[in-house]
């Protein structure tokens, strides 16, 4: 073929990116890479080394060491006497190497894209104009707040040693997204690959080593997942973060449950692309381009879930049909491709799998009449019609560039139906019209909101999912909260029984309540008997009699029976929720989160001026309870008092912040509430304990199922006559006396709940965080260890306000 | 890879069709989306080797080689069109293996109509002319009409009229459509580009807007600018040009070309129109049919490109023969 062949034809050609330098570097190190700990390469103790592959030629590209315990056990002991300096390096040195190591990152930003590419197949223009930009923007960006951590971040203290395992899909952004915050807060890290792609992590430790990061900081331990789980168990681990799948964040939730090791999962999703009416259509194709053709759908916030309005459905299909017909699939190392190789052939066979299921269940395929490579491991764009919500290609994730697509009539169906499912990754909504476009924003449940984008990233931005999608923020500075542990906190090392490590599955068990035995001394004798009050469950605004019909008695420190409340079980918890939903649910009447800020505060201001009002009463009650000295009864009072004003006060001061990404336009950072959050209350300061849990959950917007103090529950059932003469509407606040953890078994299995507190002893918060896993709720625990709810460090403020809200990134792009 | 289709050059003039409101109403575009596009659409495609030379060359013969100065006279205008009949020294070519290359049309004010057919007797290009009071069109009605007149009777092939951008700012669109169809009637058998004046213009919906309603005014190009407003073709204007002749030719089956001009000056920026018209309209738009791109000194650029192609050796400017 000559030019003057291809002046007639006008094909593209090859243009392919040399990997020279990239083989060279593979040479360099014989194409045998050790672990680095460190900042040495140490041969792994098993002796056994793993092939990698390129996935768009299958050649193989280097062997890579597969780590043993004796490897993991000597990664964390220099992490965690790395912990000791770095921990202590001023703000502003760290702070440097960030900005050092960034730097390195932008000087070898060629050869890490070639890695990158040939390692896990993806287009060289997206590792040469995506991932690598954004890793070298992670970690100036995360320089910038270890330079400031004591300024902005000065009622903090870094976790410790940070064991952090990543996917194979962005092997270097992830990288990022983990290690830079770690270390700007003053944490040290172990940081597993993901086998598939592991070269580029090496290259990153040779980047480490060349900037002078200290040795020990960052150790790259590669290793197969028994090496992952070796670092999740590893005892001197104070913190796993992962981004994966969600079944093994299931996982990790149950096998770092009670330990008091921090958690934070970036996990699936199936996120919804919603293209209304109105919308550019051309760019909304673009834009599916974009969420599902991106790193050939291997992409965990992937817009893999079209919503189109029935309207222009057919158009749409059609503009997207024509558009798959131009995508380019070839070798990652082609600057000509839109469409690279899938990682590995198991990967691509579970693929195929979904399709073929999408098919079974009378799915229409259609996939563009491109040929693919002759070798390799490739996959064609592929769109599923004629699929429904009931379908399981729409509720699972394909993890591929397969998109399903499905019609809606009117923008609350679209919001239905995007919300129609386990995840919350990201969303993204296309119209022109500011209105609907603001306005199903809020409304979906996602952490990540494009619109009239897709798949926009930035450090200044968090990222981080809803329900099943996981928990934390990466990036922003909602992002830096993973990694930091209040000032007055040590890290919990939990007393726990051999019992609660068999996770019991008895916990919980709980026999009603029965009357008091007979007892000569009790025998009143006072000529009149009081008027009996016996407080009853306080649900939906109504008191409510315990379902199972039993009451349990309330005794004071001497043992004397001093009242009796009632004894709630399953049923009442399932009762409380349903009431809870009612004014939680997206399409409440009065939802509560709905109500502005102000109205909120003011119920809070109400709920302390009727407190004040009754304060003696409060105050004769915990010493009745209690036995406190009527000192420390009114401080108690007061400090109640105190703490309703505060949450009042934040009610409509937490509400979010526009972020400084690289976005024309805005991106903005909103503290949405959680949802339904179930509380148990300690049994220390049974008002304040109370009050400290309830008055930010429900300042912020959340509907609540509260469970008193077990041993002294009355200040809380006096507590709801408060709220219903304080305007709190029925719903808000559900009040359930009972065993704690009898209630707390129900709540924290209950799939309709969204978070759940526990402040109860160590063995519950070890079933709190193993049982939480069934639908991935965030939990809250104290692992049975006092906390001064007297105090305000302690007792208010941020860490409340965090627990109470999930963030929610917006982005909202500009031009006229 | 992608298949591709062999090229075919044949389509018949785009005849209009009656206005439709509701099709203008409609048309939607998201500015940060379209410049996100265009942004990464040269990125996402590489041309190389001897794929790029023969890019080059097809990039040549859709130009239309332009003088518009005050300061034209028939010595400049016979020197530009020896260079639209051999754009690319002999040598080159015949170093590449190709025929003859010529560019597509020579434009020039209606002035030097007459300087440039004498120049180009014999070499098959056409003469196109800019009309209608260009580059602002805000003379008389009957003048600019005049104006077309006078032109395709002194031998014009093409010309290319300035539509009133007060129409498009007004949103006077049954006007606007009147006022092109007008010209269109008198250009008689010569062909007609309607230069929106981009840069005059609001927003990108407006260029949208405006690009419907010369299609359906019996437009056979929309092009972008007069070279003289302040901003001139850019690629987000480009891409929603280019979709609005897609959808017009999805709802008639007429083809419109599409003519970006004013400050096309490298082979780089040619590649990328080729890109932009290859991935958002297809083959069929890579020729001087349905492709011409508005330049003056381009084709040293790309002669250059080519030249290093050849020997291997970056050239010198002063080796390319001016036009």
């Amino acid at each position: 073929m000559t030019v003057s062949d291809y002046f007639q034809t006008m094909t593209y050609g090859p243009a392919p990116e040399s990997p020279e330098a990239a083989n060279a570097w593979l040479d360099d190190y014989k194409r045998q890479f050790n672990l680095f700990i460190n900042n040495t390469w140490v041969e792994p103790s098993t002796g056994q080394y793993y092939d990698n592959y390129n996935p768009a030629t299958g050649e193989k590209l280097a062997q890579t060491a597969q780590a043993g315990q004796p490897d993991v056990d000597a990664a964390v002991s220099a992490a965690r006497k790395a912990f000791t300096t770095w921990s202590s390096t001023p703000g502003h040195v760290r702070a440097r190497y960030l900005y050092s190591i960034a730097r390195h990152i932008q000087k070898h930003h060629r050869l890490l894209a070639v890695i990158e590419s040939m390692d896990n197949g993806k287009p060289i223009r997206e590792s040469r104009d995506i991932d690598v930009p954004l890793l070298a923007r992670h970690f100036y960006y995360h320089a910038g707040w270890a330079q400031l951590m004591d300024s902005e971040m000065s009622h903090y203290q870094p976790v410790g040693v940070v064991g952090q395992i990543i996917p194979w899909n962005f092997p270097l952004l992830m990288l990022a997204w983990k290690i830079a915050p770690a270390l700007a807060m003053g944490n040290t890290v172990i940081l597993k690959p993901a086998s598939y792609t592991r070269l580029s992590a090496l290259l990153f430790a040779q980047i480490v080593a060349e900037a002078g990061l200290p040795p020990g900081v960052v150790n790259i331990v590669t290793g197969s997942s028994k090496a992952g789980g070796m670092i999740v168990e590893h005892p001197d681990v104070d913190k796993i973060a992962f981004t994966g799948s969600t079944d093994v964040g299931r996982i990790l939730r149950r096998q770092t449950a009670g330990t008091g090791k921090r958690l934070s999962l970036e996990l699936g999703g199936k996120s919804p692309f919603i293209v209304f009416d109105d919308a550019d259509l051309d760019s909304a194709v673009e834009g599916l381009v974009n969420a599902i053709w991106f790193n050939q759908g291997q992409v965990c916030c992937a817009g893999s879930r079209l919503l189109a309005q029935e309207s222009i459905y057919d158009d749409l299909i059609a503009r997207l049909k024509e558009r798959m017909k131009r995508l380019r699939i070839g070798d990652s190392l082609d600057k000509g491709v839109d469409i690279g190789a899938i990682v590995d052939q198991t990967q691509r066979e579970t693929i195929d799998g979904w399709v073929k299921v999408g098919i079974k269940e009378g799915g229409e395929v259609y996939q563009p009449d491109t040929e693919l490579p002759a070798s390799g491991c490739f996959y064609l764009p592929t769109l599923l019609t004629r699929v429904e919500p009931a379908s399981s290609v729409v509720q699972e994730e394909i993890f591929g560039p397969v998109l399903v697509a499905m019609s809606f009539r009117t923008p609350s169906e679209a919001v239905e139906l995007a919300n129609n499912t386990r995840y919350g990754l990201a969303a993204n909504i296309w119209t022109d019209n500011v209105n609907i476009a603001i306005d199903v924003a809020q409304k979906v449940k996602a952490g990540s909101i494009w619109v009239n984008c897709t798949n926009l990233f930035d450090a200044a931005s968090g990222f981080g999912g809803y329900r099943e999608s996981g928990y934390g923020r990466e990036g922003g500075k909602e992002g830096l909260f993973e990694y930091v542990r209040p000032r007055w906190q040590a890290r919990p090392h939990p007393n726990l029984d051999d019992s609660s490590k068999s996770k019991d599955a008895n916990w919980g068990k709980a026999i009603p309540g029965r009357p008091a035995p007979v007892s000569s001394k009790e025998v009143s004798d006072n000529a009149i008997p009081p008027i009996d009050r016996t407080p009853k469950l306080y649900i939906g605004g109504k008191q409510m009699r315990p379902d199972g019909a039993y009451v349990r008695p309330v005794r004071n420190p001497a043992g004397k029976v001093i009242g009796q409340v009632g004894d709630g079980n399953r049923k009442d918890i399932r009762d409380a929720v349903e009431a809870a939903h009612t004014v939680a649910g997206m399409w409440a009447k009065d939802r509560w989160a709905s109500r502005s800020p102000h109205n909120r505060a003011q119920i809070l201001y109400y709920i302390a001026e009727n407190l004040a009002a009754r304060a003696d009463e409060f105050a004769s009650r915990l010493i009745e309870m209690t036995g406190c000295s009527p000192k420390a009864a009114k401080t108690e009072v007061d400090t109640t008092i105190s703490r309703l004003f505060s949450y009042a006060a934040y009610a409509d001061k937490y509400g979010g912040t526009v972020q400084e990404t690289s976005l024309r336009g805005a991106t903005i950072a909103v503290n949405e509430p959680v949802g339904v959050i179930g509380i148990a209350c300690p049994d220390e300061s049974p008002l304040l304990g109370f009050v400290s849990l309830m008055a930010p959950a429900i300042a912020r917007g959340n509907t609540i199922v509260i469970i008193p103090s077990e041993k002294h529950p009355l200040s809380a059932t006096d507590f709801y006559q408060v709220l219903d003469t304080s305007d709190v509407p029925p719903g808000v606040v559900n009040i359930v006396t009972g065993d704690r953890d009898h209630l707390t078994k129900t709540l924290v299995e209950h799939e309709d709940v969204d978070a759940l507190w526990y402040f109860g002893s160590a063995e519950g918060s070890a079933q709190v965080e193993y049982r939480s896993a069934a639908n991935m709720k965030r939990t809250w625990v104290g692992y049975g260890l006092p906390r001064e709810w007297l105090s305000k460090e302690q007792g208010e403020g941020m860490e409340f306000l965090h627990e109470s809200t999930q963030v929610k990134n917006i982005w909202i792009p500009s031009g006229a | 890879m992608q298949k591709e289709k062999a090229v075919t050059t044949i389509h018949e003039r785009n005849p209009g069709i009656p206005l439709d409101l509701g099709w203008i109403k409609h048309a939607t575009v998201n500015r940060s989306a379209v410049e996100r596009r265009a942004s990464t659409l040269p990125a996402r495609r590489s041309v190389k080797k001897d794929w790029q030379a023969a890019w080059l060359l097809r990039a040549t013969t859709c130009i239309d080689l332009t003088t518009l100065a005050g300061d034209d006279t028939p010595g400049k205008v016979q020197r530009l069109c020896a260079k639209a009949i051999q754009p690319i020294r002999q040598d080159i070519l015949d170093a590449l293996g190709v025929g003859p290359i010529r560019v597509a049309a020579v434009c020039v004010y209606h002035s030097r109509i007459k300087d440039a057919l004498q120049a180009l007797e014999g070499a098959g290009i056409p003469v196109a002319a800019v009309s209608t009071g260009f580059p602002a069109g805000q003379s008389p009605f009957a003048q600019r009409v005049a104006e077309i007149e006078q032109s395709v009777e002194a031998g014009a092939a093409e010309i290319d009229i300035v539509i009133s951008r007060e129409h498009v700012l007004r949103g006077n669109w049954q006007q606007l459509y009147d006022e092109v169809k007008e010209f269109r009637q008198v250009c008689g058998e010569a062909h007609m580009k309607t230069i929106l004046a981009t840069g005059d213009l609001g927003t990108l919906q407006q260029v949208a807007q405006a690009s419907r309603v010369c299609m359906m005014a019996g437009a056979d190009f929309i092009k972008t600018s007069t070279g003289k407003e302040s901003t001139n073709a850019t690629l987000p204007v480009g891409l929603v040009m280019t979709r609005a002749i897609r959808d017009y030719h999805d709802r008639t089956d007429h083809m419109v070309g599409f003519k970006p001009a004013g400050g096309i000056r490298t082979a780089k920026q040619a590649l990328s129109w080729l890109i932009l018209m290859k991935e958002e309209l297809g083959d069929n738009w890579l020729s001087s049919s349905l492709f011409r791109i508005g330049a003056s000194s381009l084709v040293e650029d790309i002669e250059r490109q080519l030249s290093h192609h050849v020997t291997g050796r970056y050239a010198a400017r002063h080796h390319m023969p001016m036009g």
